[in-house]
């Protein structure tokens, strides 16, 4: 029987297979080890032994145990998290004490001080699982947030009223394409209305880009062209909804709108290896003054790229030439069947 | 909407086709009631201006969010026509700015525009006073892009980054632009106030554009004193630093550096 208390790993432990992970990982045992080395040499000339001792034995469990637990990574998540936590420390153990007979092994010499490393061996463990524990907690309240600002400032009021003012103008000359407004409309605020947490294909955020533009190209008409170059994108690629549209919006809103004159939006989808690239351009006025809004939109994004992908995830923002251009990268994380 | 002798005659200002159109179909469901002529309808601040210079109206049904030129702008600048028509402003958001509308009492309607709203506006429409500059002023979020002067009844407009140089005159401002020369009928510092970051005092009654500035050179006054004076883009003409106004030179020069 499901207990109230017991919690899918999932939303505690860290994703080991992603590189920040495993980096943040590595960096920390380093620093301890060089933390230990401190104490232990009686001066700084000795710094360097000490610690070229210390890491000789602690390093290959590090990688060791990133590697194990990489490969471990989506069965961990599947249990609970007392036994996932579990698991993990008792293969620690298994690691330190390998590595540490190995050595031995190799250096014939006698295995001493076992007891002591292993003590470390499951404090650090247990330090690192709390860090990553304590980081996701840290980051989830964003995730609200996030949503929260999905509702309240990702689409512009002035679009909306706009699109309605748009939509009204339509139903008496032209009531079909006052439909299938109306229709995008409706598929656009149940996406901006749902709970954006988890991810969602890239063919959904491309078709709610396409659905945004339509009713975008209603108002501003001729002045308004777009220009999609998907055709390699990677339908399955996951990524956090919303990310592509708020930033369309920008260019829609700022290299559009202040102008009289055509200008073209474009996005370029594609992947290159295990990574999805997602380009957008715009026109860019020097006069434009609505700068404010776009940065906490950038922002925005940026924070929850992080916190799905860490630092697998970018976002750059280039200006040159009159033209804006934002290039996202995200890993290509494929949807599970 | 039939020609009338007494049709309040009415303009479109708004960059959005559809907008346009949907204000045409209610000014058609509100000739029911009164006679009304949709004289002209404009895409921007600028469009509507040559409009309104050959085809008087009695109302502009003015979008604020235009490209180029927004309605606030727009508005400043009606005031030059000889016969300026009642403005009511559209939106599609109310924004912080319509507070101060409401402060001043301009009229305006916010989009989507209900036919009654916008039947009551136009009844109200011949009875409204015009437009009060200062009042405009106050409520443009902005400066203005362009400034604009009266002739043989058309608003001639003068972009700002166009502008070289504004001398104070006895009771105009010249505004002077690498081709002409311009009388405008505003204060000095006024000016200076609304485009503090484009403009430069050098002297008690000049104000130069800060792009325009190419480079310093020294003059020789009476009794072997010197001062510094402007050299603007494109006019040969170099305007005199006064005393008090020396220590601009050394700060462009850093920038120029």
């Amino acid at each position: 029987m499901a207990s109230i208390n017991q919690n899918p790993a999932a939303a505690l432990l860290p994703n080991f297979r992603n590189l920040g992970v495993m980096l943040r990982v590595l960096v920390i045992v380093t620093a301890l080890t060089v933390v230990a080395a401190m104490l232990k040499s009686s001066s700084w000339g000795s710094l360097l032994q000490q610690w070229i001792g210390i890491a000789a034995v602690v390093q290959p469990i590090a990688i060791l145990s990133v590697l194990l637990l990489g490969a471990a990574n989506s069965w961990l998540h599947k249990l609970e998290y007392r036994f996932a936590v579990l698991l993990i420390v008792l293969a620690e153990l298994a690691v330190t004490l390998l590595v540490l007979r190995f050595g031995a092994l190799i250096l014939e010499t006698e295995m001493a001080d076992a007891g002591r490393d292993v003590f470390f061996a499951v404090a650090t463990t247990l330090a690192l699982i709390g860090y990553f524990n304590l980081r996701n907690r840290a980051l989830s309240p964003a995730l609200t947030e996030a949503r929260l600002q999905a509702l309240q400032a990702r689409i512009r009021p002035h679009f909306l009223f706009n699109s309605i003012n748009a939509v009204l103008s339509l139903i008496r000359a032209e009531p079909r394409r006052a439909e299938a407004a109306l229709e995008d409309m409706a598929d656009l605020f149940r996406v901006l209305m749902a709970d954006n947490r988890d991810l969602a294909p890239l063919e959904n955020e491309v078709e709610l880009c396409r659905q945004y533009l339509a009713l975008e190209q209603l108002r501003l008409g001729e002045r308004l062209q777009i220009e999609w170059h998907v055709d390699n994108m990677p339908k399955d690629a996951l990524m956090p909804p919303l990310v592509l549209q708020p930033l369309i919006e920008n260019a829609v809103y700022h290299g559009i709108e202040p102008s009289i004159e055509p200008g073209v939006v474009s996005v370029n989808i594609y992947h290159v290896r295990d990574q999805v690239h997602m380009v957008l351009r715009n026109p860019y006025r020097t006069d434009g003054n609505h700068h404010a809004g776009n940065k906490m939109a950038l922002g925005n994004i940026r924070e929850r790229l992080a916190l799905h992908f860490d630092a697998e995830a970018s976002l750059q923002t280039r200006v040159g030439d009159s033209r804006y251009e934002v290039h996202i990268t995200i890993p290509y994380v494929k949807a599970e069947e | 909407m039939t020609k009338h002798p007494q049709a309040l005659k009415v303009v479109i200002a708004d960059d959005e086709t559809p907008a346009r159109s949907r204000v045409r179909d209610l000014l058609e469901d509100c000739a029911g009631s009164f006679p009304i002529e949709l004289v002209g309808e404009a895409a921007s601040g600028r469009e509507l201006l040559a409009l309104l210079g050959q085809t008087p109206a009695d109302v502009v049904l003015l979008d604020i969010r235009m490209p180029e030129m927004d309605g606030l702008e727009a508005a400043q600048h009606l005031l030059k026509l000889q016969e300026p028509p009642s403005v009511i402003f559209t939106t599609a958001y109310n924004d912080h700015a319509l507070k101060a509308f409401e402060l001043h009492a301009v009229d305006y309607l916010v989009k989507p525009i209900r036919l009654r709203r916008l039947h009551d506006a136009l009844t109200r429409a011949r009875a409204i006073t015009p437009l009060r500059l200062d009042v405009l002023q106050r409520i443009a979020p902005e400066p203005r892009k362009h400034l604009s002067v009266q002739e043989r009844g058309k608003v001639i407009l003068i972009a700002v980054s166009d502008i070289r140089y504004l001398r104070a005159e006895l009771k105009y401002v010249t505004v002077r632009t690498a081709e002409r020369e311009h009388l405008v009928e505003e204060s000095l510092s006024r000016l200076e106030q609304e485009f503090t970051d484009q403009f430069v005092r050098i002297h008690r009654s000049c104000l130069v554009a800060r792009a325009h500035i190419v480079g310093f050179e020294k003059e020789s006054v009476e009794a072997g004193e010197s001062r510094w004076a402007v050299i603007l883009n494109g006019l040969d003409e170099k305007l005199p630093v006064s005393r008090r106004q020396q220590h601009i030179v050394k700060e462009f020069g850093r920038s120029l550096l």
